[in-house]
């Protein structure tokens, strides 16, 4: 059996789940001060009077690094960046201890300058005495030639705990992005460690000594082993589980829109046939900019928490706070929720105290307390449905590079929506309404998320690069190298690079006989010189496709019947 | 520090990676890979300020608003060319939306040497992406003076040839000495035809000319004619093959050059032209451009192993360049004096020229006459014959043509003798209309 496990802002989500479908779900209040009590509280709950030897993973779907992320908790380390001529790298700061240092590589991987022992050496003293313990190196151009990140990571090594290189991150060109990812991992190693080494030693002391994956922000999962070097992929990944969730559900060969309406969030997701769509470069969260592989997803700030209240006008206004429950519950302020009681669509709870909330608006609105309602809940439908459809827009409106992208692209026309969260079954009628989609009410759908996590499949990547006039292939952030002949081909390409996939997928945790993986990316231009070609400019991108774990694909079935 | 652009800038870039002219040729599809790499890791994309959109096409029509193409739109242009022109479209649009101060257009494949008729390709060009974006906007924003500073090394003779006898288009053109390179014109007396005098301009400079006889002639040639001319629009056609290190060309201006340069003429819009040291030169020069458009220090951007020092260039290129300078200044602020002495009381006016499109291996001759009008740009024909044996008639009416041009226009295209041409083109500007007839 599986134990999924999904932080939420408000609650926290556990399933286990058998061969025959759901065995238990359970629901514990999120202590954000607390996650990991939080999360031990969850596991508890799950387990009890389980046998743990029938327990055969744990995957775990945490806030923990995007909180310390977003609330900008991020302890004190050191970075060392080398960026050749460009941009000057001090507008890419991301702490006090961020040194810019000599050294420089090209578009192509050659060295232009080199770097300074002395000077690097001298960084690590002062960083020493300052008692920083964990460091990361950052070079333009690293992903076409580490040897600096490399060489500055080798002269450090010997004065500090953890050292993290910006090429073992992404395959990705971009040089700032690669400075802020590689800080977070640095940063938020420390407090990711102590947290799960915690969980660990706790489920131990009870016996139980199952594998803990973790859930990352693609929708795939990376052994609690390999997250120690990335601890920074395990962000925002509640919006990947809510995704996965979903994922059993869609449509076949049609696109398809997952929201997941929440306490105070909705978050949108899309999905192509099943699988979900990635974000082509990193996902950007707060102010920050990464290289984190990432389902493309979009948050609003609405939710059956939010807020109502009137701008200067009179208008209503939903969000973006929540302030406190809804008042059926016990809060002060006016919720959609309370919205929907007062409409009778939530029932089971006394209407009175959610009735005069919606009252007090409506003595301004000038219109009943019932138009309110309705009002405030069409209103809600309305602002989900225009960031759908600005997000649809978005992504068909991505550039493209070549005639054929431009000519055949493919784009994106969603028919359906999959709803998942607590609040799901009150809007599915209405947003039906309001749109042109069909609606669809994933089973399960308060639990979804923590199903998606417990069924999700190991995910990874890799990008190889090869350049046969200069006669070498590589991956860096698979730390590979080697010389190539000159007819070094695409095929050569894809075939290298799907062997080193399978070998990073297998160390990450997944079962080397259900890998679905694919080409994501290749590109294949003659160099020229003068009038003749010289070689070959190879570039090809391989994943893991998110996806469901082997046996657990037909859960679709077992949760409807 | 905050990173983020001063004037809002819009990008589009579309380096047509499945598209080459043949594949060792210098417009191929490598092109635009290594400045691609540099924009990308450079991270402008995110940086606030700086946006990129995604090109539209261009249609039929916004070419038959600049082009006569025998035999066809269709025939002359590929899906790269709609592309490469649409982007320019594109940006131009932001742009006037004022969803961007100011835009990029980084595409392929360059236009500045496609004339009004089109045979075929020359110097690497089909259709000048320039002009079918400046009479887009001119029809759907109303806008009327424009002017193209063209700093392509390369003469940029099909924008000189399309906005010959136009008034309200200022075109200005700084290259390498036409005796010295392709395609053998550019110089200072060519100055536009007897209704449109001096609204060209022609800046040719000798080989081995560095940043500092660039940044002159731009500071104290280009920018007190634009000042006087007071366009709405200011366009620049930025070709970089004007780099020391470009293989086709014998300038030594560097990324910092093009920079600066950049930030001295504020061009509204920018048009990538040519270019073809792809490696060297193009990923810093497309960094340093795009930095000066969005109002963002540029001063860390450099070539590897660039030495200022050994690209000086000599007094003698000074002395020349400033000399250049000091004549074209003259006939600027004699331009109504010598336009009176070539009107000389004419009716029309007849050039003949033979055109070679070096790229497909065409020879044209072309016989134009045009309208001398007090009016307007006055009415156009032209009189072309390819040695493919292609015959045709093709007549202009230009966008604010008067009455008396634009009947005269009509006359020309009806009266034209179907035994003598395959085809007859007419462009009526005013109604933004197009025919053909076929003998
Ligand atoms: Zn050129
Ligand atoms: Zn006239």
């Amino acid at each position: 059996m599986i134990i999924g496990l999904d932080v939420g802002g408000t609650h926290t989500d556990v399933v286990l789940l058998g061969k025959n479908g759901i065995e238990r779900a359970v629901k514990v209040p999120t202590d954000e001060s607390d996650l990991f009590n939080t999360v031990l509280t969850g596991i508890e709950k799950i387990t009890a009077n389980i046998d743990s030897s029938t327990i055969k993973r744990l995957v775990l779907s945490t806030t923990l690094i995007t909180n310390t992320v977003v609330q900008n908790k991020l302890p004190e380390v050191g970075m060392i960046v080398s960026s050749g001529p460009g941009i000057d790298p001090e507008y890419y700061r991301t702490n006090r201890f961020y040194y810019s240092v000599s050294g420089s590589i090209d578009h192509r991987g050659r060295e232009i300058e080199p770097i300074d022992r002395n000077e690097i050496e001298k960084i690590a003293w002062d960083l020493k005495k300052e008692g920083i313990r964990y460091v990361g190196v950052v070079g333009k151009f690293s992903v076409r030639n580490p040897s600096h990140e490399q060489n500055i990571a080798r002269i450090l090594g010997n004065f500090f705990d953890k050292i993290f290189t910006g090429h073992r991150i992404s395959g990705n060109l971009n040089f700032p992005r690669r400075i802020a990812t590689t800080h977070i991992n640095a940063a938020v190693y420390p407090i990711h460690k102590s947290f799960f080494d915690a969980v660990k030693k706790s489920l131990e002391k009870k016996g139980l000594n199952v594998p803990i994956d973790i859930l990352k922000a693609d929708g795939g999962t990376m052994s609690l082993d390999s997250s120690s070097d990335f601890p920074g992929h395990a962000i925002f990944s509640g919006p990947a589980a809510s995704a996965m969730g979903a994922m059993p559900f869609a449509p076949d060969n049609e696109d398809c829109i997952v929201l997941d309406i929440g306490g105070t969030t909705t978050d949108i997701a899309l999905l192509i046939n099943h699988v979900p769509v990635l974000n082509p470069v990193g996902i950007s969260l707060g102010g920050f900019k990464t290289l984190i592989r990432s389902l493309e997803t979009h948050s609003i700030a609405v939710g059956g928490d939010s807020a109502i209240t009137l701008d200067n006008h009179n208008k209503l206004k939903i969000g973006p706070q929540r302030m406190g429950p809804a008042m059926v519950y016990g809060g002060s302020v006016p919720t959609i929720t309370d919205a929907l009681v007062v409409l009778g669509k939530v029932k089971d709870c006394s209407r009175d105290k959610s009735y005069s909330g919606i009252e007090s608006l409506a003595l301004k609105t000038g219109d009943s307390t019932m138009e309110t309602a309705s009002n405030i809940f069409d209103q809600a439908c309305n602002m989900i449905l225009s960031e759908i459809r600005d997000m649809i827009f978005r992504i068909n409106s991505k550039p493209v590079y070549t005639i054929h992208e431009f000519m055949e692209g493919y784009k994106l026309s969603p028919k359906k929506i999959l709803l998942i969260g607590g609040p799901a079954p009150y809007f599915a009628r209405r947003i039906e309404d309001l749109s042109e989609f069909r609606i669809g009410v994933v089973p399960r759908w308060n639990v979804a998320n923590a199903i998606g996590a417990a069924i999700a499949r190991t995910t990874c990547e890799v990008t190889l690069f090869a350049d046969t006039e200069q006669g070498f292939t590589v991956s860096v952030e698979e730390g590979f190298k080697e010389k190539v002949a000159t007819d070094f081909s695409m095929i050569d390409a894809v075939k290298m690079a799907s062997a080193l996939l399978m070998e990073k997928a297998v160390k990450r945790g997944a079962d080397a006989s259900d890998l679905e993986m694919e080409v994501i990316e290749s590109l294949q231009l003659n160099m020229v010189k003068g009038f003749c070609t010289t070689g070959r400019n190879i570039r090809v991108r391989v994943q893991v496709k998110p996806g469901l774990i082997y046996g657990y694909d037909s859960i679709a079935d077992m949760l409807t019947e | 520090m905050k990173l983020s652009a001063k004037n809002k800038t819009g990008l589009v870039f579309f380096p047509a990676f499945d598209w080459a002219i043949s594949p060792t040729h210098p417009e191929r599809e490598e092109r635009l890979l290594y400045t691609q790499d540099q924009v990308f890791e450079e991270g402008l994309l995110d940086i606030e300020g700086i946006e990129e959109f995604r090109p539209e096409l261009v249609t039929v029509e916004d070419v038959q608003r600049v082009h006569f193409c025998v035999p066809d739109v269709h025939k002359v242009m590929t899906e790269s060319h709609f592309i490469s022109a649409g982007c320019a479209k594109t940006i131009g649009k932001a742009v006037l939306d004022k969803k961007v101060a100011r835009g990029f257009s980084l595409a392929r494949p360059p236009g500045h040497h496609a004339m009004r008729v089109v045979h075929g390709a020359r110097g690497f060009c089909n259709v000048n992406i320039e002009a079918i974006m400046i009479e887009y906007l001119r029809r759907e924003y109303n806008i009327r003076k424009v002017a193209v500073v063209d700093t392509d090394c390369h003469h940029g003779d099909g924008t000189q040839d399309i906005y010959w006898h136009d008034p309200d288009t200022l075109f200005i053109s700084v290259h390498q000495d036409g005796r010295t390179l392709y395609p053998g014109s550019g110089f200072p007396y060519e100055l536009g035809g007897p209704n449109a005098v001096a609204t060209t301009i022609n800046i040719p400079l000798p080989p081995f000319t560095s940043d500092e006889g660039f940044l002159f002639t731009i500071k104290n040639v280009v920018m007190p004619i634009l000042d006087d001319f007071k366009p709405e629009i200011i366009i620049n056609s930025a070709g970089q093959d004007n780099h020391f290190s470009d293989p086709i060309t014998q300038m030594n201006f560097s990324a910092q050059g093009y920079a600066a340069l950049t930030s001295i003429l504020k061009p509204d819009i920018a048009v990538l032209e040519g270019g073809y040291s792809i490696e060297g030169a193009l990923p810093y020069v497309n960094l340093g451009i795009i930095l000066a458009m969005a109002g963002i220090d540029y001063s860390r951007v450099k070539e590897p192993c660039y030495d200022p020092d050994k690209y000086r260039q000599t007094p003698d290129i000074t002395m020349n360049i400033e000399k250049t300078g000091e004549t074209i200044l003259s006939y600027w602020q004699n331009r109504d004096k010598i336009s009176e002495r070539i009107r000389d009381k004419k009716d029309f006016d007849e050039r003949k020229r033979s055109i070679y499109y070096d790229t497909d291996n065409i020879r044209e001759q072309q016989k134009e006459t045009v309208k001398i009008c007090p009016d307007c740009a006055g009415a156009l024909k032209i009189d072309s014959t390819s040695d493919r044996g292609t015959h045709l008639l093709a007549v202009h009416i230009p966008l604010r043509a008067c009455e008396k041009c634009r009947d005269l226009g009509y006359i020309w295209y009806h009266s034209a003798e179907q035994n003598i041409y395959d085809m007859v083109f007419l462009q009526d500007r005013t109604e933004d209309k197009y025919l053909k007839q076929t003998g």
